[in-house]
């Protein structure tokens, strides 16, 4: 993984400030602030209609914001036009044009600008050779798959040689396995041009894998701005801890209690101690609090270590090759819990549960943010 | 295990069978026999009987003019006129072209013929590049207001034209070219602007938004993201707006008789004073071949571009 550390010494690549955004009544984006560090991989995520791609937009300049401004490199480009921001933008629907060649695709930027050939043929063949598409440059768009089209529309950004990258949901329109494909290599692009990136996806699994920093939005608003190991085990907040994981994070509502000088969380009778919790404030008792134990923290049988244990119930079994999901009946609750693949539990089973306190989240039951 | 014995048996019966059936048999355990053929059942010999009828009565008039168009004046003084004619004449098709009489002109048809082509081409030409120019603004570069203008434009297609005509006439007076072709031509162009703004605008509101983006992306501008990214890809819809001008402004009569003179009149209107002069006999030949010479232009632009005009209307009409 690129070490985080050596961002802080990079000026920043992009700098969004005070963004605001509304289509007459509807507010999009609210007072959004952004720094993307230089060489970056920063992925917007969230679910459709919270404004990532809309705020992309306002980075490429295909949308005028209300108010607030946009520096790329430090300069300021609020009021400049897309080709002058030093921005290539890659669409979820490749949006080739169907009349050209692929050829005639990668270079229509170029040929806009009044390259010279030589130039134009120059970048063309190194985009070709970077992608891999260099047999498909005669070809028109509708004589290719859907991968190589992606291939064609990142090429398309590559050959003007730009500053930052925007991707629009690119892989979304692709099969499962072709996904995964470009996934990996678009990560291995990221590796070996070290350009600014700037990604929007509604999957947390590209989210988690390409990213350097993850931006969660909802509703126009950044959740939490994290790489994404803290994102995933330190969620700011509830709906991040939901919105990050699959199966998605158990919730149990309850109340914190003093057991004997030690502070525990109550939930239907059954209190689990904090032991190894890391709380950023003093834990009271009587306080109204939520508990979030992602499937794979809940320790089952022999995985569990040493403490307490519960009992619980085997209600489902889903079986998914590499990870058995279990659905357990405990304490009023259904907690789903990850095994390893090859541990099976006929339905009905009493077993024994061991909880990792330590990358649990602790919400307050009100405002539902991190403690 | 007795259904594994009950099996065997049936397996066993299979195998009895000649080969080939068992292929079948056992690969292909649909339908058999030769594919049935569509019979003329009662329903159908109703469908192509009514179908068949209305293309006569739609044909017949045709034939009728046709025909009489063939004939000499004897023949035709005859009555019969549905016969074929006896004796094959061109000579009102000559006449109806080159010599017949309007006015204190007697060149024939031929003078209101170019005429018209002096109005058509121009009026097409004009009129579908400033509509697909607006069209493809209003659907693409929004600006503040421009539904408001979009709506103004479409009420525009609703308002009688004899509403106009007055006002128009006066305008075209204080511009001093009132009763020229280029007046004729600033007519046709204007009426022709909300519909064809309509069409252009939905076809290309259809088109994916996200070209356009990369379009501006690339660094393209209004005109060469017109002309480089969305002509190209508009061919059909250019072709049902040529279609419906060229139709339209040929078949023209209250603009061409109100906006031009005799001199310039357009083949329509110079069709109707062949066919509606009074005095001396009334040459039905010549008439008949004179209405189809003035019928030709519409009718060979849809055989040659009909296909291209049905898919052209089924694209504009998917989104709106």
């Amino acid at each position: 993984m690129t070490d985080l550390s050596s961002f802080a010494n990079r000026a920043s690549s992009v700098s969004i400030r005070d963004l605001s955004l509304s289509f007459g009544a509807v507010t999009v984006l609210e007072n959004l602030n952004l720094d993307i560090r230089d060489g970056e991989f920063l992925v917007l995520l969230g679910s459709s209609g919270c404004g990532k791609s809309t705020l992309l937009n306002c980075i490429a300049g295909l949308l005028e914001p209300t108010d607030g401004q946009i520096f790329i490199k430090d300069r300021n480009v609020t009021w400049e036009e897309p080709k002058d921001r030093g921005i290539g933008m890659v669409f979820q629907s490749y949006a080739l044009y169907p009349q050209m060649t692929v050829e005639k695709n990668l270079s229509f930027g170029l040929r806009v600008a009044g390259l010279a050939k030589d130039e134009i043929d120059r970048r063309v063949a190194r985009a070709a050779g970077i992608l891999q598409i260099e047999p498909l440059l005669n070809r028109k768009p509708a004589a290719l798959s859907g991968g190589q089209r992606q291939r064609v529309a990142i090429g398309r950004a590559l050959v003007r040689d730009v500053d930052v990258f925007l991707f629009d949901e690119p892989l979304s329109n692709l099969d499962a396995k072709l996904r995964s494909e470009l996934r990996v290599e678009i990560k291995r692009l990221h590796q070996s041009l070290k350009n600014t990136m700037i990604y929007v996806t509604h999957d947390q699994i590209e989210a988690l894998t390409l990213a350097d920093r993850i931006a969660i939005m909802k509703s126009g608003v950044i959740q939490q701005l994290d790489d994404p190991m803290t994102i995933y085990n330190r969620p700011k907040n509830k709906f991040v801890a939901g919105f990050i994981g699959s199966p998605s994070m158990n919730f149990l509502k309850g109340e914190l209690v003093d057991e004997g000088g030690h502070i525990a969380f109550r939930t239907n009778g059954v209190s689990f101690s904090l032991d190894g919790y890391q709380a950023s404030e003093a834990l009271a008792a009587g306080r109204k609090v939520i508990l979030g134990l992602r499937p794979e923290h809940v320790k089952v049988d022999s995985d569990i270590g040493h403490g307490e244990t519960h009992e619980a119930v085997v209600d489902i079994e889903e079986p998914m090759g590499a990870d058995n999901l279990l659905w357990l009946k405990h304490a009023g609750h259904t907690l789903s819990v990850r095994i390893g693949g090859e541990r099976r539990y006929a339905v009905g089973t009493k077993v024994r549960l061991g909880f990792d306190m330590s990358m649990a989240s602790l919400f307050d039951a009100v405002s539902e943010e991190r403690i | 295990m007795s259904d594994t014995s009950t099996l065997n048996a049936t397996t066993a019966g299979i195998d009895a069978m000649s080969p080939e059936l068992k292929v079948r048999s056992s690969l292909n355990p649909g339908p058999r026999g030769r594919r049935p053929k569509r019979v003329l059942s009662r329903r159908n010999i109703f469908l192509y009987g009514i179908l068949g009828l209305a293309a006569l009565y739609y044909l017949l008039p045709l034939y009728v003019m046709v025909v009489t168009s063939l004939k000499g004046m004897p023949e035709i003084r005859l009555g019969n006129i549905f016969s074929p004619p006896v004796e094959i004449t061109f000579e009102p098709w000559v006449k109806a072209w080159a010599q017949a009489c309007t006015g204190l002109n007697c060149d024939g048809l031929s003078r209101g013929f170019w005429n018209s082509v002096r109005i058509l081409v121009p009026s097409v030409v004009v009129s579908i590049l400033v509509a697909s120019v607006s069209g493809y603004a209003l659907a693409n570069w929004r600006f503040k207001g421009s539904e408001l203008f979009f709506s103004i434009l479409i009420v525009g297609a609703f308002i009688p034209y004899q509403v106009m005509i007055y006002p128009i006439v006066i305008i075209l007076r204080e511009l001093g070219i009132y009763g020229t072709l280029t007046g004729l031509v600033i007519v046709h162009t204007i009426f022709g602007m909300p519909i064809l703004t309509l069409l252009f605008r939905n076809y290309f509101a259809s088109l994916p938004e996200e070209l356009f983006k990369a379009a501006r992306i690339d660094g393209a501008g209004f005109w060469q993201i017109y002309g480089r990214i969305m002509l190209p890809m508009s061919l059909p819809i250019f072709v049902v707006a040529m279609i419906l001008q060229v139709t339209g402004i040929w078949n023209d009569f209250l603009f061409g008789v109100v906006f031009t003179r005799p001199d310039t009149y357009p083949m329509t209107v110079q069709l109707n004073n062949i066919v509606n002069s009074v005095q001396g006999v009334k040459e039905y030949n010549v008439n008949m071949a004179a209405t189809l010479l003035t019928g030709a232009v519409p009718l060979i632009v849809y055989f040659v571009s009909g296909r291209l005009f049905v898919r052209g209307i089924a694209a504009g009409a998917v989104k709106g």
